[in-house]
């Protein structure tokens, strides 16, 4: 039993990685087209190398620490902040579950009946990664941006937690696999029973509030790099710094996991393999995070505080208090 | 040894030790962590006792905001560990101090006697799939129904901090116009 | 069967210690290629190449300490509400009607809030 658990996370975790990796190949290719640039073309056909490249720079650069920092603090923070975002991928069902040699194989890891709230509370714990880097670097750059990280991840993490609460509701389950299972249907509509449709408010409210956990454009005030160089993580070099780096794709594919997991029926889909599914609408997730970062501008802070509390907090209750109505009707 | 026990004695140690040095810290900060992963053993201790809800609100609301809360205070004060904690308090308060210490410690004992270490080892750990005890649902069910009165009497409490919250922010901000010459934000 | 019940809980204890030891194994990996020439210029903290003034305490704005104040009281009215989400279909309208009372009264409390112009980041 341990011994297929530690073959699963194994592949989990570097599937996740290698996803991150080719994500910021992604990012930067598309953003590239967006400004009408070409992206990477250096290393490899399409520059589909350049994250190999990139990683073989960090690992040859000198780690610099500065004087002033906390340093056990300092160590912990890119670990605290790595756990979490890799976390999530535990409680994703991936794919259908499978037969090899006469063993049936769930394609989780674990498939816990508390998900949802697995989910939540490990995003919940994400916040300790910042405020430690940015307090521990002793510099005024880190502190203002891990507070204003801090800041805005628990100003929205209630909201992200209610947009959840409608599929709940409907579902009566806080299990993803049972989630999943809900989602599916063997009609020529096949995504007919996708939750997105009977949650367009919570999706949306999930979407914004997933963003900002994420604390990537349009809300990425804590590495508003024209006023905080790049926020917490300023004083970080070398595999330190590339581990915040992993850990911020590591956030994305997981917001994007969970959200293809609760919106999009997961691996459900017809004629193709269902982890190739599951893929797809991960990939569909990522490449609209980063249209969005070639399209919008930055929110100014006291927007930002605001609009997670007077616009997104009350419509994500209103949401809660509809769909529980609507079920009541049922 | 199964892995139950051992999972217990290994989470049960390491509860114990983060609340031990949260103790002995002198850094803030430290202690925070500290109390973190002892918070984290004991929602581990939770779900092997079937409590998976409980587990997981002990995760959500006092790892995951209760100590947030904590860090912001110690990082608005500005506490690193090196401060002065002024004189040695007079003896009769150390007296007091002690006993009141002791006080408690004893009651631990009486209670853990009374109620644990009557069978051989640890008792109450979950070995089979549970039935529905402890689970969300029959929470869910008993909060609702037999235990409505006290949860909604939670948001009234609730309703209490906001007020309380609000009435500290609107001192916070008439001090700051109470300073002379001072620029407002 | 014993030592089943914490199974899925064991996978992710391994999932937790199989992440630490691939970070861990990666800055091991960059200690052992990487150079190491540090002096003290080098390493003074970053403030736009000058030298910094003061240490990094800075008077940060206390309204971030009543933010998360109201943070961990909407945390709470957000975790009793995944409960009552699952059981809701044992639950019935009467759920619904408790429910929305405790929202109400919460609701009230970020509405006064909101009046007393605390949600305004100034």
């Amino acid at each position: 039993m341990i011994l297929i658990s530690s073959v699963k996370v194994i592949v989990v975790v570097v599937a996740v990685l290698t996803g991150c990796a080719w994500s910021t190949w992604l990012e930067r290719k598309v953003v590239g087209h967006m400004q009408h640039r070409m992206g990477p073309t250096f290393a490899g056909p399409y520059g589909l190398l350049q994250p190999i490249a990139d990683f073989i720079k960090l690992i040859f650069k000198e780690d610099i620490v500065p004087s002033g920092v906390e340093r056990v603090a300092y160590g912990l923070a890119p670990v605290l902040s790595f756990i979490p975002a890799m976390l999530v991928f535990a409680v994703v069902p991936f794919a259908a579950d499978a037969t090899l040699f006469g063993h049936e194989i769930k394609m989780v890891i674990s498939d816990l009946n508390i998900g949802i709230l697995f989910v939540f509370a490990v995003t919940s714990l994400g916040v300790y990664g910042l405020v430690m880097a940015g307090w521990s670097s002793g510099s005024k750059y880190s502190l203002l941006g891990s507070l204003r990280a801090s800041a805005q991840m628990i100003s929205y993490e209630v909201s992200y937690g209610l947009s959840i609460v409608g599929i709940v509701l409907i579902a009566n389950t806080l299990s993803l696999r049972e989630l999943v299972e809900m989602q599916g249907s063997d009609s020529i509509w096949f995504f007919s029973n996708w939750f997105v449709f009977k949650q367009p408010l919570g999706f949306l409210l999930y979407l914004t509030c997933a963003i900002a956990e994420t604390n990537r454009l349009p809300f990425d005030m804590p590495e508003a790099e024209s006023e905080l160089v790049a926020g917490y993580h300023t004083e970080y070099s070398s595999m330190r710094f590339a581990t915040f780096f992993v850990s911020e794709y590591a956030n994305m594919l997981a917001v994007s996991a969970v959200g293809a997991t609760l919106f999009f029926g997961g691996w459900q889909g017809p004629y193709l393999p269902s982890i190739v599914w599951f893929i797809l609408k991960v990939f569909c997730f990522m490449f609209f995070y980063i249209w969005l970062r070639g399209t919008f501008p930055r929110f100014r802070y006291d927007q930002l505080m605001s609009f997670g509390w007077k616009v997104l907090f009350p419509l994500a209750l209103l949401n809660v208090i509809v769909t529980a109505a609507f079920v009541m009707l049922d | 040894m199964n892995i139950d026990t051992a999972i217990f004695i290994i989470s049960a140690v390491v509860a114990v030790f983060g609340a031990t040095m949260m103790v002995f810290q002198r850094n803030p900060v430290a202690s925070v962590l500290y109390l973190i992963l002892s918070i984290v053993a004991q929602a581990v201790l939770y779900i092997q006792l079937g409590a998976l809800f409980i587990g997981a609100i002990l995760i959500i609301v006092y790892a995951g905001a209760v100590l947030v809360l904590f860090l912001f205070v110690i990082m608005m004060l500005n506490l690193r560990g090196g401060e002065d904690l002024g004189k040695p308090s007079p003896p009769l308060s150390q007296i007091t101090k002690y006993f009141i210490a002791l006080l408690i410690f004893a009651e631990m004992v009486f209670v853990v006697r009374s109620a644990f270490f009557r069978d051989a080892g640890p008792t109450g750990i979950l070995t089979t799939p549970a039935d529905q005890f402890g689970s969300v649902e029959s929470v869910a069910t008993l909060l609702f129904t037999r235990y409505l009165y006290p949860f909604e009497l939670a948001s009234i409490l609730l309703l209490a901090a906001i007020v309380g919250a609000v009435v500290m922010a609107r001192r916070e901000s008439r001090s700051d116009k109470d300073l002379p010459g001072e620029v407002q934000k | 069967m014993k030592g089943f019940y914490v199974a899925p809980y064991l996978s992710i204890l391994i999932f937790i210690v199989i992440g630490i030891g691939l970070v861990l194994f990666t800055f091991f990996l960059a200690r052992l290629i990487r150079p190491s020439h540090p002096y003290p210029a080098k390493t003074i903290n970053y403030e736009c190449a000058e030298l910094p003034i003061g240490d990094s305490w800075i008077q940060f704005n206390p309204r971030f300490y009543i933010f998360a104040l109201i943070f961990v009281i909407f945390d709470v009215e957000a975790v009793f509400l995944f409960p009552w989400a699952v059981a809701f279909g044992q639950l019935g309208l009467y759920a619904l009607i408790e429910m929305v009372i405790f929202i109400l009264i919460l609701f009230y409390g970020l509405y006064y809030a909101w009046k007393q112009g605390v949600l305004k980041w100034v």
